[in-house]
């Protein structure tokens, strides 16, 4: 391949990338409320999306259980990443494969077979649920992560901690958690990413008492979508690139 | 070194019981609720049976089930063909640049895959900005219809899955040893016969994930058939959500849930076995 073909081939690609995202937040500042044809510059749909609450409830429930789902699967996933490397136990192996098969899990197996737990256990559906399901999702992905980051240490420095007399809380609290901070911080990111952007483990383990954006669109799709929806869009796609830039420098810095 | 034990069971037992409750039992239920009796009020019958089971050789089903893996293979050679040259040209820049692309086609890949569909109908439907350049440029005279049609799925897949497509195969393209395909140039052999014979076997690893990372999301993925393809064709993922919240037949969701779990391991399987073939053929 030469380099216009290269060129032009790559340009295609990113065309097909963005075109959709770039289009709608054209769309968001046009006056035309059928978006069809530039009818002019407007702000007004920014606007609308103010007086929206349920729209903005819904985009913060997004973020609320993005961000705390995120922690919580960071520490699970951690402690389990620890668990698989420093120690040797029975069930190790069928600890690993659980891992694995959780990740390559279809999202809407897991979202069926917690529904079917939580209905189970007569739990009402909503932020509670939703978290759990979340968390389910995300901790095998941070689990790995940081797995993998760890198997990439030294060895010899925690064996050289424990023979200088360091406790296993010790060990853990000022090498391993330290060393595996960029490898947590990923995780965190992927969490992050992956919360926001699901909608499957959502549609079936969140109740009408606390909808998520994804959802909220999905269920205005059907019914013809305003022009406010483009704009809160194009408001929640800078959340996501703002954060996602920001920790990409940042992890690129620390690594 | 008794309280470090002590962390140490604290921490296995905390993480065995994580696992078990939201893995093992939840996919242990379905199983269960798969081979009972679906009740009209109480939503299931603790009575025993393979009636599920049967009724997914039902014609009906059988076509659905090869519907929707057709519609997934398809989805997987898109993305393998548009995927494979972008990686392949992105692998071969260097370092820097590389990450810079790679992080271009992350970005889109962060947003939210619904806000995204959603814009893609602002690309495709029929007074959409696709429609309306073809014709200024005059290629066509009247709007294509694309939305609601098959074609407008594939699109739609393609457009949220390509990514997992484009990291795995970098990825390998990336640690491919070039000289080999020198020293193949230089043995003579043609461009044709250097890719089919070294760099496709030694990067068939990440055609292998990437694949398996486009093919089961895109079974399941409901919303971008009934986003962009309309009520037409019943899929897998759709299937399965309404025998949950529509038809209220939980066993017969729980039971094609376990089907495309079935298939799931399945593939690993043949993952997990051509990965190591691979491997052995590498070190050779």
């Amino acid at each position: 391949m030469n380099r216009f073909v290269k060129a032009v081939y790559s340009g295609l690609v990113y065309c097909f990338l963005y075109l959709p995202l770039v289009t709608m937040g054209v769309y968001s500042f046009n006056a035309s409320k059928y978006s069809l044809s530039w009818k002019g510059f407007t702000l007004k749909w920014y606007g609308k999306l103010l007086t929206n609450a349920s729209l903005l409830d819904a985009a913060m429930h997004s973020l609320t259980i993005a961000v705390v789902s995120a922690t919580v699967a960071c520490a699970i996933g951690t402690l389990t990443a620890f668990l698989l490397h420093q120690y040797r136990f029975v069930g190790r192996k069928a600890l690993f494969a659980s891992i694995f098969v959780m990740m390559m899990s279809p999202d809407i197996v897991i979202g069926i077979s917690l529904l079917v737990l939580f209905l189970a256990a007569g739990l009402t559906l909503g932020f509670g649920t939703l978290l759990m399901g979340h968390v389910t999702l995300c901790t095998p992905f941070v689990a790995a992560t940081v797995y993998s980051r760890f198997r990439d240490f030294d060895a010899s420095v925690v064996e050289a901690a424990k023979d200088l007399g360091a406790s296993e809380r010790q060990v853990l609290r000022y090498i391993v958690l330290p060393m595996a901070g960029p490898a947590v911080l990923a995780g965190w990111l992927l969490s992050f990413t992956m919360s926001l952007d699901d909608v499957i483990v959502s549609f079936f383990t969140t109740g009408p008492t606390y909808e998520v954006l994804p959802l909220r669109i999905y269920s205005m799709v059907r019914l013809g979508i305003k022009p406010d929806v483009n704009a809160l869009s194009v408001l929640m796609i800078l959340v996501t690139i703002t954060a996602v830039v920001l920790s990409w420098r940042l992890i690129k810095e620390k690594t | 070194m008794k309280g470090s034990s002590i962390t140490k069971y604290v921490i296995i037992g905390g993480v065995l019981c994580w696992i078990a409750l939201f893995g093992a039992v939840p996919t242990l239920m379905l199983l269960g609720m798969s081979v009972l009796t679906p009740h009209p009020s109480d939503l299931i019958a603790p009575v025993f049976s393979l009636h599920s089971y049967a009724r997914l050789f039902a014609p009906a089903l059988v076509t659905m089930f090869v519907e929707s893996l057709l519609m997934a293979g398809t989805a997987t050679v898109l993305c393998l063909f548009v995927g494979y040259p972008f990686a392949y040209i992105v692998a071969r820049m260097k370092k820097r640049h590389a990450k810079t692309m790679l992080l271009l086609v992350m970005i889109p890949f962060w947003t939210n895959t619904l806000i995204r569909t959603y814009a893609l109908v602002t690309v495709l439907k029929a007074d959409g900005i696709l429609n309306s350049v073809l014709i200024y440029f005059g290629i066509i005279k009247t709007p294509l219809e694309l939305m609601y049609t098959p074609i407008a799925v594939f699109i739609g897949l393609l457009y949220t899955l390509l990514p997992f497509m484009i990291l795995p195969l970098y990825a390998t393209i990336e640690k491919l040893d070039y000289r080999l395909l020198e020293a193949s140039r230089d043995l003579g052999a043609t461009r044709w016969i250097t890719f089919r014979k070294i760099t496709l076997p030694l990067t068939f690893p990440g055609i292998i994930s990437g694949s398996m990372l486009v093919f089961l999301p895109a079974l399941g993925m409901f919303y971008i058939p009934d986003v962009l393809g309309g009520a037409r064709s019943m899929l897998l993922g759709n299937y399965i959500r309404d025998q949950f919240l529509v038809a209220r037949d939980f066993p017969m969701g729980a039971t094609v849930s376990i089907a495309l779990t079935m298939m799931m391991c399945v593939m690993l399987f043949v993952y997990y076995r051509s990965v190591r073939r691979s491997g052995r053929k590498a070190s050779l």
